[in-house]
């Protein structure tokens, strides 16, 4: 398992365009974000800084993980089918997945606070939900682009089958982000906090068990 | 025709929902008035709506377990006919919305959920279309209708539980049980429930047989 780990991580540093072209595409989302809202000098409502953000947040994850299946070789896949357990696949994935949806969406913060300016007033929470916001988009996004990638235009089907599974997660962290924003106490968000880390839990699970079926195929 | 008891009591109920439904006595409510009767019409499309998804998710399970076009079939066709069910709910959502509301839609947690259901499914529908290899389109099929159904629990039952929400049963506004003091909606409400369930099931098993026998005359 730490093997497959490192061996996603030393793949991912070889092509190092698929890195290269996750930021140049974050940097430039947030960019034209940046210059459609703030025309004539208007600046964006706490509100609407958090929807954007998460909008940017939600497009480079499906795009970053839509590649953890698709832009496999075809070879690939039968070698570690022969040699490994799914549940291991799909364990690693994960975790890689996860760690780098966590930089993406931390480097996001950083360009859309440098941008925009900081309406956030408490950072560590709107850390740590960013933190499990990518361990649900990564449950359930790596999951899909197994599937997505058997299928014929994988590019088109993969956001179509992830939005809606996604808009739970979504709907609870636009939430929380809102009292992180106003600066709440934090008891105000735990209840929230609770159901998305069990929502997170469930999509990891199911993850888990229906994975080995995708990878029969 | 022993085999057949169910058909006839989805009939049975059915008429007595419209001939009931219509005619009987409802409570007078300011608003709402008269549009309370969509109660017998709109409601029963979610749950059937719900069992027939839940069927559909049954069969996907069981395909993942034993694969053959038999499981494959129930599958899908349960799911289509869910898929209607669901879109009448919606219209029935919007027209009442139309007069109680007045809007279209409004936005309200219930109409969201309700149409990222319909989501799910039309997504579900895409990715069939978009695989050649049947095997392979009946396995990730199944896999993605567990996986979307039971990802959708909380999205339906747990999250607009916690929001404010102008339907009825939420966020404070009663449901019709309160307005109903004297019972007299449960008596059609309920019967109503049974048969639109049963007339889905009924659409569904036609359909599979329909299915089933194109199945056979392909192969031979």
């Amino acid at each position: 398992m730490i093997t497959l780990l490192k061996k996603e991580f030393i793949l991912e540093l070889r092509r190092q365009s698929v890195i290269a072209g996750l930021t140049v595409y974050l940097l430039s989302t947030t960019f034209v974000c940046y210059i459609t809202f703030t025309l004539k000098g208007s600046t964006l409502s706490p509100v609407v800084w958090s929807s954007l953000f998460w909008i940017t947040v939600l497009f480079t994850s499906i795009h970053s993980i839509a590649k953890s299946f698709i832009g496999e070789k075809r070879g690939t896949d039968i070698y570690l089918y022969s040699l490994l357990d799914p549940h291991l696949i799909i364990l690693s994935k994960i975790i890689y997945n996860f760690l780098l949806c966590v930089l993406l969406s931390i480097a996001c913060m950083g360009l859309f606070m440098l941008f925009f300016g900081n309406p956030v007033e408490d950072v560590w929470l709107f850390v740590f939900v960013i933190v499990l916001a990518a361990l649900g988009f990564s449950a359930s996004l790596t999951m899909l682009s197994g599937i997505a990638a058997r299928a014929n235009n994988s590019g088109i089907v993969m956001p179509v089958l992830s939005f809606p599974i996604i808009i739970s997660v979504l709907l609870l962290v636009i939430k929380i982000t809102k009292n992180c924003i106003d600066g709440l106490d934090r008891s105000v968000s735990q209840q929230d906090l609770i159901t998305l880390v069990a929502i997170n839990c469930l999509v990891a699970a199911l993850s888990y068990i229906l994975f080995p079926y995708i990878w029969r195929s | 025709m022993r085999s057949s008891w169910w058909k006839i009591l989805s009939v049975l109920l059915l008429l007595y929902t419209f001939i009931g439904g219509l005619l009987m006595y409802v409570p007078r409510l300011d608003i709402v008035n008269e549009t309370i009767r969509i109660l017998y019409f709109h409601v029963p499309m979610w749950f059937g709506m719900i069992s027939l998804f839940a069927a559909s998710t049954w069969y996907a399970i069981r395909y993942l377990r034993n694969p053959g076009t038999f499981n494959d079939i129930y599958s899908v066709q349960l799911a289509n006919v869910g898929f209607a069910y669901g879109m009448l709910g919606i219209l029935t959502g919007m027209v009442w919305a139309k007069y109680a509301w007045g809007s279209w839609w409004h936005g309200d947690p219930k109409q969201n959920g309700a149409a990222i259901t319909l989501l799910v499914y039309s997504a579900f529908f895409v990715l069939r279309a978009s695989i050649e290899n049947e095997d392979q389109r009946a396995r990730l099929s199944a896999i993605y209708n567990i996986f979307a159904f039971i990802a959708m629990i909380p999205l339906l039952f747990i999250i607009p539980r916690m929001q404010d929400s102008l339907h009825p049963g939420s966020g404070g506004n009663p449901g019709f049980n309160m307005y109903d003091l004297d019972n007299s909606m449960k008596t059609v409400f309920y019967p109503a429930c049974i048969g639109w369930i049963l007339l889905g099931f009924w659409i569904a098993s036609l359909r599979i047989r329909f299915r089933l026998i194109e199945e056979k005359y392909s192969l031979s």
